[in-house]
């Protein structure tokens, strides 16, 4: 497939050099994310191969510990929340801007899409210096609010790219048959771009439950994240129990990655 | 119309003022006007240059007593620190040293400390109660009000601030130069292979790039240490004969960088290459063109679209990056983002993080622009 039948010497060693270069690449890409897999489940508290012996001790130690359970749950409230909220609303916004009437479009997309591009930093900062006069600092509304801008363009994005792919007549048609705006869109709109929206989804949990910056600045004691437990471990007293959480994190990344492929596809 | 109403409107309030508001902050700051209130009022009243006359000496001197009196002496101490470096123990001293029997005159003041005889004082002051200043942005790039009323460099030993913008820039450079090493060529195979083994491969790049950052962070954190993964691996290939510290270097920071900003810069280049018919080459072969030519004269020019706008977008994102350093990184490789944290977490100095926030988000917004100027924003593909 990559060589074609007439291939010279020449061609064998720049392929046999590209497949030996892109390998050394995914290896790079892909094993470092797996190497606090085995040493979660280590029984000796060394961050070194070869394992000295299989424990549960560093997963009994984040479900067993009531910072670990908190931190956890604190994450799946908020990043519940935000799905929530940046998937009704970015489906919203996206079935309006793929109306092509609507004026100003582009600059309106802009707008949706700039919490991409600029540094969360700043978002966080700028969070932080608005709500905490008005009382949403310390509070999981400020966090699920400020989480929410950053998660919706996600939803906006591919939502988007199912509304491309949605023949705008059939809305027409529906109205013609008798549909109310809103059946239509429950009976036959929602129905067809379901995988987009339920990926946007998807994304939108990820980019809060991964979320850091904005939870630091916002969040007090009482609604410390898991990301933020995490930092706190890496930055004061690094040990194994780390190692356990990422293998958390990570696997419920994996699990959802699976989800919005499959649902990629059915697009 | 009204369908996108609800989301555009929470982006306003939730995200569009607050930047606004901490962006006004680089150039509104009214603490001194506030701390020094009669001060300021008499410094209208008496325009000019250099050390001023009784009348606003009395009005300092009341302010300093007002201040003692309602405890805020020590937050308006320092905030003058802020303007004026070792202000503080002045104000201090000062305030201490006066009692209200005394008349509060410009020899009185003087005598009790002969800081308020100098006129960088009173020009600092001068400037400190004004509320609107742009000393904030000018410091942000190390540049200051001289006396005389025209922009100059700061002491050598204050300026800082270029020279982490120039780190910052260094070191995205050097992670958006690498990453686009590395992830080029892979970018062209997974694009040249049959449909199924390059989905699969495209899954294997989608994982790092859902795991979290903090996670990345986390296994890199375990791979750098001394005792390390890593160092272990150099030491069985006998790479190198000794340890190497990675943890808390520059070379540790760009590596974690390189291997979370890879699929940034990869896959808008795979979603430009997928477009390009294989034929093509081909057909610059069978005219004649060596395989070089044949890439940079017919495949470069169409691919460059996506490099660009891989470059780009990891680029910008590296300008902002504050996790990684402050995790990986040692005290000479924080970036921008750090000191914006730490002026809001720490120093308590919101100006300065205002100031600090301004230039970077100006320069994130003036890439991009440029970048969507030259190529459309239509382009920009996430995944």
């Amino acid at each position: 497939m990559l060589l074609s039948p007439y291939a010279t010497f020449a061609d064998r060693v720049r392929i046999v050099v590209l497949l030996t270069w892109c390998s050394l690449v995914l290896a790079f890409l892909f094993l470092p994310i797996f190497v606090p897999v085995p040493l979660s489940v280590n029984s000796e508290s060394f961050f070194t191969y070869p394992l000295k012996g299989f424990s549960w001790r560093w997963y009994r130690d984040v479900f067993g510990s009531g910072e670990w359970r908190d931190a956890i749950w604190h994450s799946v409230v908020i990043a519940i929340g935000v799905t929530v909220l940046a998937t009704s609303l970015g489906t919203l916004a996206a079935v309006g801007l793929s109306n092509p009437r609507l004026p100003a479009r582009r600059s309106i997309m802009a707008v949706l899409i700039s919490p991409l591009i600029v540094p969360v930093i700043i978002t966080a900062v700028g969070a932080y210096l608005f709500y905490a006069p008005i009382g949403l600092a310390n509070s999981f509304i400020g966090i699920i609010i400020a989480q929410t801008t950053i998660a919706s363009p996600f939803v906006v994005v591919t939502v988007g790219a199912s509304l491309a792919n949605f023949d705008r007549t059939l809305m027409r048609a529906a109205a013609i048959s008798g549909a109310q705006p809103l059946v239509a869109f429950r009976r036959v709109m929602l129905p067809l771009i379901l995988p987009g929206v339920l990926s946007g989804a998807a994304f939108a949990f990820v980019a809060s439950f991964d979320e850091l910056v904005i939870a630091l600045f916002l969040a007090g004691p009482q609604q410390r994240t898991l990301p933020m437990q995490m930092f706190v471990g890496l930055r004061e007293h690094l040990d194994p129990t780390i190692t356990a959480a990422a293998t958390l994190m990570m696997s419920l990344s994996i699990l959802l990655l699976i989800v919005a492929d499959r649902l990629g596809r059915r697009r | 119309m009204l369908l996108v109403a609800p989301l555009f409107v929470l982006l306003l309030l939730s995200f569009c003022l607050p930047i606004a508001e901490l962006l006004a902050h680089a150039v509104y700051d009214p603490t001194m006007h506030d701390a020094l209130p009669r001060t300021a009022a008499a410094l209208d009243t008496s325009p000019g240059q250099g050390v001023p006359d009784d009348i606003v000496f009395t009005a300092l001197g009341d302010d300093l007593l007002a201040a003692k009196q309602n405890d805020s002496l020590y937050n308006l101490a320092k905030d003058l620190n802020n303007l004026l470096p070792a202000a503080r123990s002045h104000v201090l001293r000062t305030a201490r040293s006066l009692s209200p029997e005394k008349p509060l005159t410009r020899a009185e003041l003087t005598s009790v400390d002969p800081f308020w005889g100098e006129s960088e004082t009173w020009f600092a002051i001068r400037g400190g109660v004004r509320p609107f200043t742009t000393s904030y942005l000018l410091a942000a790039i190390d540049l200051q009000w001289t006396p005389n009323g025209s922009i100059g460099q700061v002491p050598a030993d204050q300026a800082i601030y270029r020279t982490i913008f120039a780190r910052t820039f260094a070191i995205a450079a050097a992670v958006t130069l690498i990453t686009l090493v590395l992830g080029f060529p892979l970018a062209w195979l997974m694009a040249n292979l049959p449909g199924p083994i390059a989905a699969r491969l495209i899954l294997l790049v989608l994982l790092p790039f859902w795991t979290s950052i903090l996670v990345r962070t986390a296994a890199w954190t375990v791979l750098l240490q001394r005792f390390g993964i890593l160092n272990e691996l150099l030491l069985a290939l006998h790479i190198t004969d000794h340890r190497i510290d990675l943890m808390y270097t520059r070379a540790g920071l760009i590596i974690a960088m390189t291997h979370i900003q890879l699929p940034f810069t990869l896959l808008p280049i795979y979603s430009v290459m997928r477009t390009i018919s294989a034929s093509q080459m081909r057909a610059a072969y069978s005219l004649g063109a060596r395989p070089f030519f044949a890439f940079r004269r017919v495949y470069l020019p169409q691919v460059m679209p996506g490099v660009m706008a891989g470059c780009l977008l990891t680029f910008i994102l590296c300008l902002g990056y504050f996790i990684t350093p402050a995790l990986v990184g040692g005290p000479a490789d924080q970036l921008i983002a750090n000191f914006i944290s730490n002026y809001i977490n720490i120093d308590l100095n919101w100006q300065m993080a205002a100031a600090l926030s301004f230039i970077l988000l100006a320069l994130t917004l003036g890439l991009f622009a440029t970048f969507a100027r030259m190529f459309g924003v239509d382009r920009m593909k996430l995944v």
